[in-house]
């Protein structure tokens, strides 16, 4: 093959045909608050390692449910399960049963 | 596809295209790109139609080139543009026909801002007149030469020779338009048919006996942008647009693809090339590329011009299986004869993208 | 002698108005330009938040009317004052002197085909709230089909000032959540996806019914206006938006695409207030005398407003104001 010295740009386009429905449904499962966070972002607000490292439950959520798992398990990877999320979550999301099962569904496999 | 939906809209843009007497100006690129195309445009206008579209040498570049990479102000191409519809005016004309989309976008987008900006339009007559010593003025009507094509289409089809048809099967040529961003996008009642379902091509080709393919990414750009070729190190994302409308079209196996901006031919047509040789990824039938044409090199086909005078020799995607379909004779050994029959010369010949 | 009331406009305002009317002993004269009663309600299925049918909701409506004059197929040619009272003439023919006219002539549909990027009566599988509501209804819908992808677009023709519609429509969010869940009852295998701007909840129970459409339903809500619309080789549809809430551009391949349409100002309503010089905002909804304590009188006296004919409103606002209409008609033709 010729290299031209320039190349095809990947996209950075979100393909929600390429997302595994199945691992969306079965953390759905195992935890509601995948579907029901309504993206306030009072987690990512409270979080304590969040002002050091890129952290938010939030943004992990929405990661899976676009299909970038290892960006959703990148953003908890600094998570000290301390809490403060799931005090302020106005949907009552229990983050860190949340977070466990996103960890334990990914690890495990 | 609801054909009487996109119906009800082309009746919603219709725009006005004076039949007869322009003020012609060319495109800066289009006579290295497909040098036979302007010349079609005026020997099919002019001797086949005989319209009186008149052109003088003291026309320059719209200056768009410069606009559009950052290098010149906007008072300055205001100035050049200004100095273009002068010219009009001295010699008599009020409609102006351009051959170019980018210089049309310019045009219309420079009329629009003097519009809304009337001190602008007086600086910018003032320049003028300091300047080039010439009287400001502003031309009735603006329209793109494949405006003016296309409402002739039907002159041209009562004088066709070949129809836009498969010979050996009788099948209408599938075909994919492609419209420059600058025609419509940004003045969607200034192109016929609007900017989400253009007609202007599909209108000729309608005209011709085609068919019109409507694939995903037909709206997306054809990754031409000057910043983005001029820089090597941007070319990538050029050359990734292209990638992706061929990628979308590739299911509807089109027979060859209209479009009415010199840069989109250039890049529809070269980029096979480059994705070919660096993927091994190619979209026509048996490894061959997709012929992109200009509405005048299909026009002048139809009405049976030599596809050699045609500059079709020029193309990176070889046409002859195209020409085939179409049942237009052509000799292969005159192919790279020049206008006075001197050989110009083969060009060498790429390993993946077959000819 | 009992005195005579117009109402123009057979909507559910109008239905609830003259009820109200009749029962205080009005003449009631119920003008509708259609064939039938009860406007956009009678092609509706079922109601938001809970779900309830539509039908029995309007049966209940047309049989409250009790003795109206109920006019059919009929336009208002003419409308004008005569002193204190009013004289209107109907295309078919008949002629009314009134002493009050109570203008309830609600609301467009916006034409979802203005918003050509989208290709609702271009392409095969685009269809509106409008036609979700008449497939429920009729079990028919050729468009529709066993989708296992279907997307709903919020805020067609509204909050869109390229579409003409600043304001928003009010109901069409809650309208969107609900045929979301309606659709995913109906084809349990589909992903459902709501595409928003704002999901504006306001009401008592909307807030359920969203939680209820992610946790049971699980509609996957997608922040960010559908930006275009093509159709693929196999007919489904390309829809591209911005996932707003990661900033990454999204992109999805879908079997039906259902469009929000919103509210427009009545076409047939605005000619009518045009007759009696009934101001309308900029936004084409008529004027009220103040937007807090006289939100059903005008500046015409004995002329009256009710419903969405003055900005987009839910089924029970709109029958509230009807009812608030009828006791201020009431008050002004006693005191008159």
């Amino acid at each position: 093959m010729m290299d031209f010295g320039f190349y095809l740009t990947p996209s950075s386009t979100i393909e929600l045909d390429k997302v595994d429905r199945k691992a969306v449904d079965d953390l759905a499962r195992a935890d509601s608050g995948f579907r029901t966070c309504i993206a306030c972002g009072s987690c990512t607000a409270s979080c304590t390692a969040g002002v050091f490292a890129e952290t938010s439950v939030r943004r992990a959520i929405l990661s899976v449910l676009n299909g970038r798992d290892e960006k959703a398990m990148d953003l908890l990877s600094s998570c000290m399960l301390c809490g403060k999320c799931m005090m302020v979550c106005p949907r009552g999301i229990n983050t860190r049963h949340l977070i466990l099962s996103l960890q334990k569904y990914y690890n495990g496999k | 596809m609801i054909y009487e939906g996109k119906q009800k809209i082309w009746s919603d843009y219709q725009k006005e295209i004076p039949d007869d007497h322009y003020y012609y100006v060319r495109s800066c690129i289009r006579q290295t790109f497909f040098p036979a195309s302007e010349a079609a445009l005026l020997n099919i206008t002019r001797n086949i139609l005989g319209r009186d579209v008149f052109e003088n040498e003291h026309h320059t570049t719209c200056g768009g080139i410069a606009y559009h990479s950052d290098t010149i102000p906007q008072e300055t191409i205001m100035t050049i543009v200004a100095r273009q519809f002068a010219l009009m005016k001295k010699h008599g004309y009020e409609n102006y026909v351009c051959s170019c989309i980018t210089s049309f976008g310019i045009y219309i987008e420079i009329l629009e801002t003097w519009r809304n900006f009337p001190e602008l339009e007086a600086k910018i007559a003032d320049n003028l007149k300091k300047t080039c010593n010439l009287e400001f003025a502003k031309p009735k009507f603006v329209v793109h030469t494949s405006d003016l094509i296309y409402k002739l289409r039907e002159e041209i089809a009562a004088k066709a020779k070949y129809k836009l048809v498969n010979v050996k099967t009788g099948q209408p040529l599938r075909v994919v338009e492609h419209i420059g961003c600058h025609y419509a996008k940004m003045f969607p009642s200034k192109g016929v048919g609007g900017a989400e379902y253009p007609y202007v091509l599909a209108g000729m080709i309608e005209s011709w006996g085609g068919e019109i393919v409507d694939y995903p990414e037909r709206r997306h750009c054809c990754g031409f942008g000057f910043r983005q070729y001029f820089i090597k190190a941007n070319r990538g994302y050029s050359l990734s647009n292209t990638h992706k409308k061929f990628e979308s079209m590739e299911p509807y196996e089109p027979d060859f693809i209209i479009t009415n901006c010199p840069g989109c031919a250039y890049f529809m047509d070269r980029w096979q090339y480059v994705i070919a040789e660096s993927q091994g990824k190619t979209y026509g039938e048996n490894g061959h590329g997709i012929p992109v044409l200009t509405y005048e090199e299909v026009a002048g086909l139809v009405l049976g011009f030599n596809p050699w005078d045609l500059g079709l020799q020029t193309h990176q995607v070889y046409v002859e299986p195209l020409l085939d379909k179409l049942g237009i004779p052509y000799e292969p050994a005159k192919k790279f004869l020049g206008a006075k029959g001197q050989d110009i010369g083969c060009p060498a010949l790429p390993s993946c993208l077959k000819v | 002698m009992a005195k005579n009331i117009i109402v123009i406009g057979g909507g559910p305002a109008g239905l609830e108005a003259s009820a109200r009317l009749d029962a205080l002993g009005y003449n009631v004269f119920l003008v509708e330009k259609e064939t039938r009663l009860g406007g956009h309600l009678a092609r509706w299925d079922r109601l938001f938040p809970e779900g309830v049918p539509a039908a029995p909701v309007l049966e209940k409506l047309v049989s409250g009317t009790g003795n109206t004059k109920v006019m059919l197929e009929s336009e208002v040619l003419s409308l004008s004052r005569l002193g204190k009272s009013f004289r209107i003439s109907l295309t078919s023919g008949v002629s009314v002197i009134a002493d009050a006219v109570l203008m309830t002539t609600g609301f467009d549909l916006f034409d979802a085909s203005k918003k050509e990027e989208y290709g609702y009566g271009i392409y095969d599988h685009v269809v509106t709230n409008a036609d979700i509501e008449g497939y429920f209804r009729t079990g028919k819908d050729p468009r529709i089909g066993s989708p296992e992808r279907i997307g709903l677009v919020h805020c067609v023709g509204s909050r869109d000032e390229k579409a003409g519609c600043r304001n928003c429509s009010k109901v069409c969010c809650a309208t969107a959540v609900k045929q979301a869940c309606e659709l995913k009852a109906k084809f349990p295998s589909a992903t459902v996806y709501c595409f928003y701007m704002d999901l504006r909840m306001f009401g008592r129970g909307y807030e359920d019914l969203y939680l209820k459409a992610q946790k049971e339903y699980g509609i996957r809500f997608i922040r960010g206006r559908v930006s275009e619309v093509s159709e693929k080789i196999d007919k489904t549809l390309q829809v591209k938006a911005e996932d707003t809430l990661s900033s990454t551009p999204l992109k999805v391949s879908l079997d039906l695409l259902v469009l929000m349409a919103g509210m427009r100002p009545s076409e047939a309503g605005a000619k009518v207030g045009k007759m009696i010089r009934l101001g309308t905002g900029d936004d084409g909804y008529f004027n009220t005398s103040d937007g807090f304590t006289g939100m059903q009188a005008t500046s015409v006296p004995g002329l009256f407003v009710a419903g969405a004919s003055t900005g987009p409103k839910t089924l029970p606002d709109t029958l509230s104001e009807a009812r608030a209409a009828s006791a201020l008609i009431h008050e002004y033709l006693r005191e008159s």
